[in-house]
């Protein structure tokens, strides 16, 4: 209670009422994917069926099709490359630039920080169209090296961001020691600081992969042959023949393609939270 | 300066990165001026300065300025929802109990699956024949088989699902922040002003809220910006339909510029993004500053 | 103005009983310093809570002015509370804290006008009504927390550790200006704290608490000189009080009436003991010294003399010397319960 109180009866019963109701609403679409993965398709477009009820045994059938006849493991495939190559040209970028904003640079380090940190506010929609040209002028269109390129223009800022803070909550003392050990700073860095960074490097990977399969401009504007997209584009507009959705397989794609990113987000969140808030608050 | 390193060191480990973005994202944002003050179209090869001309045909043309007026009218409503919804969700998550990391793992779905996903997931739900919600909504005799609600056929319907699948996506993430802002407030101030003898209203209202202000700023600039620069919702809910009612100005950019060919027009109508994303950026920066002297 | 009084107050919590309140009945006098002194867990605080009203009561009777308050919310019971932390609201001005009170009551403005004015005048801030209070110094924002909750006139203050967050250097002024303040307008205080210097300073009456339960209420002299058993004999104090086992009984003395002979401050009968030192601390107004007793009952038990620097000549390391202790300074205590018993003869 906001009085400090412990709650009553009647308001932790209205509290977890409401947030069945808000987990329900936002769970919903996820749940009718799951459904939908494996009910037969003549149960499926059968209007007089209950839609929430199997009245057909459920099949497997739209997963074989999804995993068989489509694109769908050759996207998935290019989207695991991609997420790879950026997580490291990521790191391997955005490391020393947080180190050295953080340990080396001073009042105008500051303001580069956040300066670096409103270019991740630029949006792809406003960028698209240039780059569209600079991608095919550097011969990287229709290709998923289009995106590898790209895609660290905006995992970069927010790397740099989170590492900066990361980077400067570790004692200085430690470098410190290490260089009057006789390491320069820049050994320094590499032998003591990386390791502890640990799990500040391990969030910079899994936040670079998560962006790779949530975009969505770039590749849909860089990649038009459907064997060289990435799944945050292909399933939506290529598991489609004609005219007409197969929506069975369609649905299996998406829960694939949701359930280990939010698994894999949901251990990291709280992390995620400091990098937005802490950030932006110092 | 900082002692045991060369005076390059700090610069040189920059240099990287900064080059990085600079190339990707200040060079094509200066073209983008460039083009929209051109004549430039997939496939051309020179370019010639034509003024304002772009900005003037796309002013003069109807369907930018609807384009316009969807995006303030997404964004504003779409965030409104968020966070009323946010902030009654923060709430009831803000005390321990048993099952709440699975009920929160339940909640950050909508966000942390892509938004292309969790939009054919809707236009699904949305379908004109099989949608699960007018089957619900016929069964409980609200609305008449044979004239079921065509959520992304008929133009009010779409802007409403297409604010609503905004809404559902962002949610979390709100909820997410403002968790954060909850959970920071000191517990004696709520029970100083009990002692004070504020009621529950007035607590609310004139104490915590206004304590929450700096990051309700921020969750709720945060969410400006990705909802009005997402075209992903719009392009796959609706391909901007029916008949561009649903046109957002990034969607409008895109099927203007890249399947129009365009990229002159294409390239000024993302432009006018720019004034919005100026406002919130500087908007950011304040609020930063306010919070961080508390 | 009123009396607190509580009946066999109890407070268990459901995991683990850190903090819990086991059966307290206090009463205390009108206008009186009344000071909580006990160690963490002892359950100070929660007893102090409850009876502001933000912590229920498992069982018991709390009454305020004679009434009955168990059910009244905290601005039903006419409390007023300082916070460790003074929980001033960090988004209004010093003087949107102190009329924040008045306007939750209701009052209109020119009287709310009026009351913060004189809050504000009896803990010199007028000139920092305007400031946030992120802009005022930790005494100044005690000063605020003080003005805010005497700004309602209540009948009950209660101060829950206020002094823990300020600098060492600022606590002794701070303490003062609580005391002088309290006098002035001689509301009955209740004052929780774990530091018995402060207890014994500042409070009329001080109850020890320790694992939930009152284990002496006194007058700083009762409690320092008239333990009622080991706890608060060794709890208040420092050098706490000298315990030694004599078969079957403990005696205690505290270290500054273990004196050379012929100087033991008390008078009267004395009993004589050999004092080996073993090491010595200088502490400019005084010393401590830390050795071992001789003779008879005493032989080999560890013991802790405090003299007054000005106070004849040192001893050396290992040198072993005369001392006695007056009898009226012995207290004895039952071996098995720890509280105060007659005296045992030793000879």
């Amino acid at each position: 209670m906001s009085d400090g109180r412990p709650a009553g009866a009647l308001e932790r019963v209205l509290k977890r009422g409401i947030l069945l109701a808000f987990s329900v609403a936002l769970a919903f679409p996820f749940y009718w994917m799951a459904i939908t993965s494996f009910k037969r398709t003549t149960d499926l477009y059968n209007l007089k069926n209950n839609p929430f009820l199997f009245s057909e045994p459920p099949t497997l059938e739209h997963l074989r099709l999804l995993l068989r006849e489509t694109l769908f493991l050759r996207w998935f495939a290019n989207t695991c490359f991609a997420g790879l190559l950026v997580a490291v040209i990521t790191l391997a970028l955005a490391m020393p630039a947080a180190y050295a904003l953080a340990r080396l640079t001073g009042r105008w380090g500051e303001q580069l920080g956040i300066a670096i940190f409103l270019t991740y506010l630029v949006p792809p929609t406003l960028l698209f169209i240039p780059l569209s040209r600079i991608v095919a002028n550097l011969g990287l269109q229709d290709s998923i090296w289009a995106i590898v390129v790209v895609y660290p223009s905006f995992t970069i800022p927010f790397a740099t961001w989170l590492l900066m803070g990361f980077f400067k909550a570790i004692p200085p003392e430690l470098e410190d020691a290490a260089m009057v050990d006789g390491l320069t700073r820049f050994q320094a860095f590499v032998r003591m600081v990386v390791p502890i960074s640990f799990s500040g490097i391990v969030t910079v990977v899994i936040f670079a992969f998560t962006l790779v399969t949530q975009e969505f401009v770039y590749a849909l504007t860089f990649i038009s042959s459907a064997a060289h997209q990435t799944v945050g584009v292909g399933v939506p507009i290529y598991l489609v023949r004609g005219d007409v959705y197969y929506w069975g397989s369609l649905m299996a794609a998406c829960l694939i393609a949701s359930l280990p990113i939010g698994i894999l987000y949901n251990l990291f969140l709280d992390r995620f939270i400091a990098g937005f808030t802490v950030g932006s608050v110092k | 300066m900082s002692p045991g390193s060369p005076r390059w060191l700090g610069p040189v480990m920059l240099l990287p990165a900064i080059v990085y973005v600079i190339g990707l994202v200040g060079v094509p944002f200066v073209l983008s001026f460039f083009y929209a003050l051109g004549d430039v179209k997939v496939g051309s090869v020179g370019w010639h300065f034509v003024g304002l001309a772009n900005f003037r045909s796309v002013l003069e043309n109807p369907t930018f300025r609807h384009a316009l007026s969807n995006s303030f009218v997404f964004t504003i409503s779409s965030q409104i929802l968020v966070l009323v919804g946010a902030n009654v969700l923060a709430l009831t998550l803000k005390d321990a109990f048993r099952g709440r990391r699975f009920l929160r793992f339940l909640i950050l779905l909508p966000w942390v699956a892509p938004v292309s996903i969790g939009s054919i997931g809707w236009k699904w739900i949305l379908d004109s024949l099989y949608s699960v919600i007018n089957w619900v909504l016929v069964r409980l005799h609200l609305v008449k088989p044979l004239d079921v609600p065509m959520w992304l056929g008929q133009p009010t319907l779409a802007m409403i699902s297409v604010i609503l699948v905004h809404t559902w996506h962002i949610m979390p993430f709100a909820t997410v922040i403002l968790l954060a802002g909850w959970t920071a407030i000191p517990k004696d101030i709520p029970e100083a002003a009990a002692v004070d003898g504020a009621g529950y209203f007035r607590t609310l209202f004139q104490i915590t809220l206004p304590m929450l202000l700096p990051i309700v700023n921020v969750a709720l600039l945060f969410g400006i910006i990705f909802t009005f620069t997402d075209m992903t919702v719009v392009y796959i809910l609706t391909r901007g339909g029916p008949y561009d009612t649903t046109q957002v100005l990034p969607s409008l950019a895109f099927f203007t510029g890249i399947l129009g060919s365009d990229l002159a027009e294409g390239a000024a109508i993302s432009l006018f993004l720019v004034p919005l994303l100026a406002a919130v950026a500087w908007l950011m920066l304040r609020t930063a500053r306010r919070a961080e002297v508390t | 103005m009123a009396v607190v009084e509580t009946r066999g107050l109890t407070k268990v919590f459901a995991r683990g009983q850190v903090g819990a309140v086991l059966g307290v009945d206090l009463l205390s006098r009108e206008g009186e310093f009344l000071v909580l002194l006990g160690p963490s867990g002892s359950g100070k605080t929660t007893l102090l809570r409850m009876i502001a009203g933000l912590e229920e009561p498992t069982s018991g009777e709390i009454r305020i002015g004679g009434a009955v308050v168990n059910a009244l919310s905290p601005r039903e019971r006419r409390i007023a509370m300082v916070f460790q932390s003074y929980a001033l609201y960090p988004h209004l001005t010093v003087l949107g804290n102190i009329v924040f009170p008045l306007k939750a009551q209701g009052m209109p403005a020119s009287e709310r006008e009026k009351k913060a004015q004189w809050a504000s005048g009896l803990l010199g801030i007028g000139h920092l009504l305007g400031r946030k209070p992120r802009e005022l110094s930790g005494g100044e924002r005690q000063r605020v927390a003080l003005a805010r909750a005497i700004v309602r006139e209540p009948s009950v203050f209660l101060l829950d550790e206020p002094l823990s967050n300020l600098d060492a250097k600022l606590r002794a002024s701070a303490r003062e200006e609580i005391e002088q303040f309290q006098k002035k307008i001689g509301t009955t205080t209740i004052y929780v704290t774990h530091d018995q210097i402060e207890a014994m300073a500042m409070g009329d009456r001080i109850a020890v608490m320790n694992h939930g339960k009152v284990r002496q209420i006194g007058t700083p002299s009762e409690v320092y000189d008239d333990p009622a058993d080991t706890f608060v004999a060794t709890f208040l104090g420092s050098p706490p009080m000298n315990l030694v086992e004599i078969d079957g009984a403990v005696v205690g003395f505290r270290p500054e009436h273990l004196r050379p002979a012929g100087s033991a401050p008390s008078g009267g009968p004395s009993m004589s003991l050999r004092f080996r030192l073993g090491h010595e601390e200088y502490l400019g107004s005084e010393r401590i010294l830390y050795g071992t007793l001789g003779g008879g009952r005493f032989e080999g038990q560890k013991a802790v003399a405090r003299l007054p620097s000005t106070h004849g000549r040192r001893l050396a390391p290992d040198e072993v010397a005369e001392f006695e202790i007056s009898m009226r300074d012995l207290k004895f205590f039952d071996r098995a319960s720890g509280t105060r018993s007659s005296p045992v003869p030793l000879s």
